[in-house]
């Protein structure tokens, strides 16, 4: 008797909640670094974006809605599922080129961060947050609102767990995201997303693309329904390019070197800051 | 009685209404116009004395007065009318003869108005027919304030009756209502139920005519004649001693009703002393030179 | 109807000149650059003009800083900042600070008059607003500048080097403030360029500045026009950029950046959503409408140049907008009475009459106040439109000018989605008295700024700044001394 055969998954989109193949139904033929594999990863087009960021605005008013503590909740089981999914990630890290132990602290890491700030999502606005003593009879506060929709280039180093950093520091204040996977080591994308589609998180919210990143840069950056780009990664004519075409709709820009995602747990609260806008409110006080 | 003109149940914003006090007051009123405010603010003054010690003998003092501001500076205009107590409206009556000078009386229970209608009643029929053109009525707060709305109405209804052919005042007591939500509404009250002028206050309770209060009142006859066409008046009354107060409530007057407004038939002031400040500003303004108070009678 | 609108009185009181005196104010005939802690002439040897746009008369001759002038003028911040400023302590940096704060309110009344013959604006707005304003912004700024590790929870500061500033010509002496006391405060020297039609107050800050006896180069303040702007931006010396004007030149700069490690903040163009709901306190919100659009004749970035009215009460408000708007009183901005003043500049007067034009083409019905237009200077009345909509040109563009575009609503729903419909975010106004609906309105507007039953309102200690195209980043407020620091 032959063993039973492998079931071999495929490999594609997250858009909306849902894993369709990239509508140009292109792929891109990967092979693992030991060149034991080859598998077929969707190479989303620049209309899989188009479609993730209309999604992704669709998911926004619901998503900062919900309260704070409902959205830690729900990083907090991005935790959960992730841990119940380890052995899988560290297998793909390994494909990607990853040594054992590295990977295996690298996906703890990234459970790590997600617990980490799955607990920020009701905190930091009191940080942020303030009264200011105006100088007239009137209550004057500032809190911190999310951006809107962010689009991510992701990082190829330790790429798992900074795109979860990355990533959970925009969602948790409300923001919807498009993300563009790491091109060099896409397989943990579909993973992320089936632990994502299990966490609760509603769909649009968090929408995954892999494929190639010079092919999708530009409309990150220029895409006038998107509010904010981060850029993940040292390429000085990519970041220039981000840069220059974030200005057609004064879109918040922030790139992201090695050094910065390093400083994740330093930087702590900060790295929210990136992606919300503070809203000053007055009322007068009478009677 | 269902009141009709206060749309929506209107709010007004105390923090807005100050800040659009502040604005009317910051006009600043030199030379011609200024001349001219002062004169006006003379002929809108009721002259008024309301103490327990008024007697017959400063009321013929203060009528007098009345009727010769400052006989050394010449075309000066009179008062529009005294103020008294009614019991001493039949002084005033005598001494004014010929003057053309009105006579208010304050009635109703002045200044609490802590009497019963009937007593009220009998009071008003009373000064009307010794003399009073204007009868300066004080409303039932109490009744007021525990939201009895419909006392208050008929109340007045049955005074401004009462009152015949003469002209009715309606004391709101703003410093006793407290909030411009209540002034408002007050101001509604009185006019729908028969007031030829609102007026703020007795001078007897702190805060007087405050700002805020007689702009939220102007506001109220504004309203009130655009949905029915009937011009009411406005008084403010208590603490307004200065000429410059004057001329900051004639700019309000101006710029909320308009120039129509700016006429003793439809504003007036109560005060005691104003009418000196006024008389000092006025040689002032033509001689150039500061007055002192020795200069100006006192009565 | 209003019927105070039909009311000709015969007897009328109206109010004398009431001119604000001039004899005091101590003016030059030309003004040069402020570097390095002097004034010293262009390199270009080049002035313009600077003209009082209330009689187009010239005021003073204005040194035009060429691109060498940038150099050196960054330069010398840059060297500021290496020999003395970054050496100080923070608290003797905050001493320097303050006496500038002083100094101008010493001098306010002397500022307000510059800034109205420069600009146009009301001697009322000046001495009531800008200086002030001005003044506190300093003071308020000065107390944080040894207190700094007090305003990022577990983060160090430092400051960023040199930053360059560029400001418009709405709020000239009260943005320079906004943009010098934080970056002061905070550790920076400064490079700041006051806009081409009024440059006056900011020479006499700098004049100020020098009073303080701050170290030579720590301010410089250089004039010029969109040229010495896009040099002063280009400047490689340069560690920040904050600019504050319209969306097109915003996103210019954004973009010239693209590259450049320089921190930029951007405080841009405005459309903004009144809402007044049927429940508001309607006396008080018609004074909203008026300080929302014509306070600085509509010359401000967050004017609440869009109004939507509740149907129910359309009638009301715009009656009593109208009566009150004949009240407004057009003429001599000197004069203490004076409530609209002089348009600030020909192109911005031709700005605004192309729009108005258009609004009437489109088929918007017109209303004017009805005063009279001084036949020297740069006059516009005030004005609104009814009968438009979201899809006409007034109520999408800026107009920057006293022209308010009136809609109206039903629904909260729909008022809100109109109210967002714009690539602006930078103020909102609600007028309601029902608590639970200002704060779900306030909340939904996607604007840096909300004002609830009131509008208009600016201090020191409260952040100001826009979502989407109007800008990045916040003024004003511990928010306000991000934008200066670099944080580890």
């Amino acid at each position: 008797m032959a063993n039973q055969i492998n079931i071999k998954k495929t490999r594609k989109l997250y858009i909306n909640g849902k894993f369709p193949r990239s509508e140009s139904e292109r792929y891109i033929a990967w092979i693992s670094s030991d060149n034991s594999e080859t598998i077929n990863i969707a190479r989303a087009s620049r209309k899989d974006f188009r479609d993730s960021v209309r999604c992704a605005r669709g998911a926004l008013t619901n998503w900062k809605n919900k309260t704070a503590y409902n959205r830690g909740q729900i990083i907090y089981r991005m935790a959960e599922m992730m841990e119940s999914r380890k052995e899988q990630l560290i297998r793909e890290l390994i494909l990607g080129g990853a040594v054992k132990n590295i990977a295996k602290s690298e996906v703890e890491t990234t459970i790590d961060y997600l617990v980490y700030y799955a607990g920020w999502a009701d905190k930091y606005q009191q940080i942020f947050s303030c009264v200011n003593p105006v100088a007239q009879p009137f209550f004057s506060f500032t809190v911190p609102e999310p951006t809107g929709v962010v689009s991510v280039l992701c990082p190829n180093q330790l790429h798992l767990k900074y795109t979860v950093s990355v990533l959970s520091s925009i969602i948790l204040s409300g923001n919807t995201a498009v993300l563009l996977y790491s091109e060099d080591n896409p397989l943990p994308a579909l993973t992320l997303a089936e632990i994502i589609h299990t966490s609760d998180v509603p769909p649009g919210v968090i929408n995954i693309l892999t494929g190639k990143r010079e092919e999708l840069l530009e409309q990150f950056a220029s895409h006038m329904d998107v509010n904010a780009v981060i850029y993940c990664g040292e390429n000085q004519e990519e970041i220039k390019t981000i840069q220059k075409f974030s200005s057609v709709n004064v879109k918040r820009c922030h790139i992201l070197k090695d050094r910065n995602l390093e400083n994740t747990l330093n930087d702590g609260p900060y790295t929210i800051l990136r992606t919300v806008e503070m809203k000053t409110t007055w009322h007068p006080v009478g009677i | 009685m269902p009141i009709v003109s206060n749309k929506f149940n209107q709010r007004v914003d105390q923090i807005g209404s100050s800040e659009r006090v502040k604005r009317l007051f910051s006009r600043s009123i030199k030379k011609e116009s200024k001349f001219k405010a002062l004169h006006l603010i003379l002929s809108m003054i009721d002259l008024t004395t309301l103490e327990g010690k008024d007697s017959p003998g400063k009321v013929r003092q203060m009528c007098y007065k009345a009727a010769h501001l400052h006989d050394d500076f010449p075309n000066l205009p009179c008062v529009a009318a005294v103020c008294v107590y009614p019991n001493l409206v039949k002084v005033a009556k005598d001494a004014l003869v010929g003057t053309g000078i009105k006579i208010a009386s304050v009635a109703t229970g002045f200044p609490s108005g802590m009497a019963t209608t009937k007593e009220k009643i009998i009071e008003v029929r009373k000064v009307v027919k010794e003399g009073a053109d204007e009868v300066d009525m004080v409303i039932s707060r109490g009744e007021f304030l525990r939201g009895n709305l419909d006392f208050v109405s008929e109340e007045i209804s049955a005074v401004k009756e009462a009152c015949g052919g003469a002209h009715l005042k309606v004391i709101l007591e703003t410093g006793e209502l407290e909030s411009l939500d209540n002034i408002r509404e007050a101001s509604f009250l009185a006019m729908e139920s028969g007031a030829d002028f609102i007026k703020t206050s007795t001078g007897k309770i702190a805060p007087a005519a405050e700002p805020t209060a007689v702009l939220t009142m102007l506001e109220a006859i504004r309203d009130y004649f655009n949905k029915t066409g009937k011009r009411v008046g406005m008084k403010p009354a208590g603490g307004i001693s200065t000429a410059k107060q004057g001329i900051q409530y004639l700019v309000m007057v101006r710029e909320t009703l308009g120039h129509h407004w700016l006429t003793p038939d439809l504003f007036r002031f109560g005060a005691s002393s104003l009418a000196n400040d006024v008389l000092m500003q006025i040689v002032k303004q033509s001689k150039g030179i500061y007055q002192s108070p020795y200069y100006f009678s006192v009565d | 109807m209003n019927k105070l609108l039909k009311d000709q009185s015969k007897e009328r009181w109206e109010y004398s000149p009431a001119l604000e005196s001039t004899d005091h104010i101590q003016l030059k005939e030309k003004y040069d650059l402020f570097i390095n802690g002097e004034f010293c002439p262009s390199e270009s040897e080049k002035y313009f003009e600077t003209i009082n746009p209330a009689n187009e008369k010239v005021i003073a001759q204005v040194a035009y800083a060429s691109n060498k002038d940038v150099i050196r003028a960054v330069s010398s911040a840059k060297n500021s900042y290496n020999k003395y400023w970054s050496k100080l302590k923070p608290s003797e940096r905050g001493k320097y600070i303050f006496r500038i704060a002083r100094l101008i309110a010493d001098r306010a009344r002397e500022f307000a008059v510059i800034e109205t013959i420069d600009g146009g604006k009301p001697i009322r707005e000046s001495k009531q607003v800008d200086v002030p304003l001005a003044a506190a912004h300093f003071f308020y700024y000065a107390g944080w500048s040894d207190k700094l590790q007090f305003a990022f929870h577990g983060k160090t500061h430092n400051p960023l080097g040199v930053a360059g500033q560029i400001i418009p010509w709405n709020f000239p002496l009260l943005m320079a403030a906004w943009k010098i006391a934080p970056a002061l405060a905070a550790g920076n020297t400064v490079v700041l360029k006051p806009a081409e039609t009024t440059p006056l107050t900011a020479m006499k800050l700098a004049e100020v500045i020098q009073e303080a006896d701050l170290p030579p180069g720590t301010v410089n303040i250089i004039p010029g026009d969109g040229e010495t702007g896009k040099n002063l931006v280009q400047n490689p010396e340069i560690n920040k950029i904050a600019f504050t004007g319209s969306t097109e030149i915003g996103k210019f700069i954004q973009s010239s950046l693209a590259g450049s490690s320089v921190k930029y903040t951007l405080e841009l163009g405005g459309k903004a959503a009144n809402i007044i709901f049927r429940d508001a306190p309607i006396d008080q919100s018609v004074e909203g409408i008026v300080n929302s659009i014509f306070f600085n004749q509509g010359h401000v970035c967050c004017a609440g140049s869009r109004l939507f009215i509740q149907e129910g009460i359309e009638g009301e408000i715009i009656d009593k907008l109208k009566y009150r708007m004949e009240s407004l009183i057009l003429g001599d901005p000197l004069d203490k009475n004076t409530d609209i003043g002089a348009i600030n500049s020909k192109a911005q007067l031709e700005r605004i009459d192309h729009y108005v034009r258009i609004g009437q083409e489109e088929g918007g019905k017109i209303f004017q106040s009805s005063c009279s237009i001084p036949d020297k200077g740069y006059w516009f009345p005030p004005t609104l439109f009814t009968e438009v909509s979201q899809s006409h040109k007034i109520v999408q563009k800026e107009i920057f000018g006293p022209v308010l575009a009136i809609q109206t609503f039903r629904t909260p729903k729909e008022v809100i989605n109109k109210a967002n419909n714009t690539p602006y975010g930078l103020s909102g106004g609600i007028w309601t008295d029902k608590g639970s609906k200002i704060f779900k309105i306030s909340k939904e507007i996607q604007a840096g700024v909300v004002w609830a039953n009131t509008f208009n309102k600016f201090d020191p200690s409260s952040p100001f700044g826009g979502y989407k195209e109007s800008g990045i980043g916040r003024e004003g407020g511990l928010q306000g001394l991000l934008p200066y620091v670099s944080l580890d």
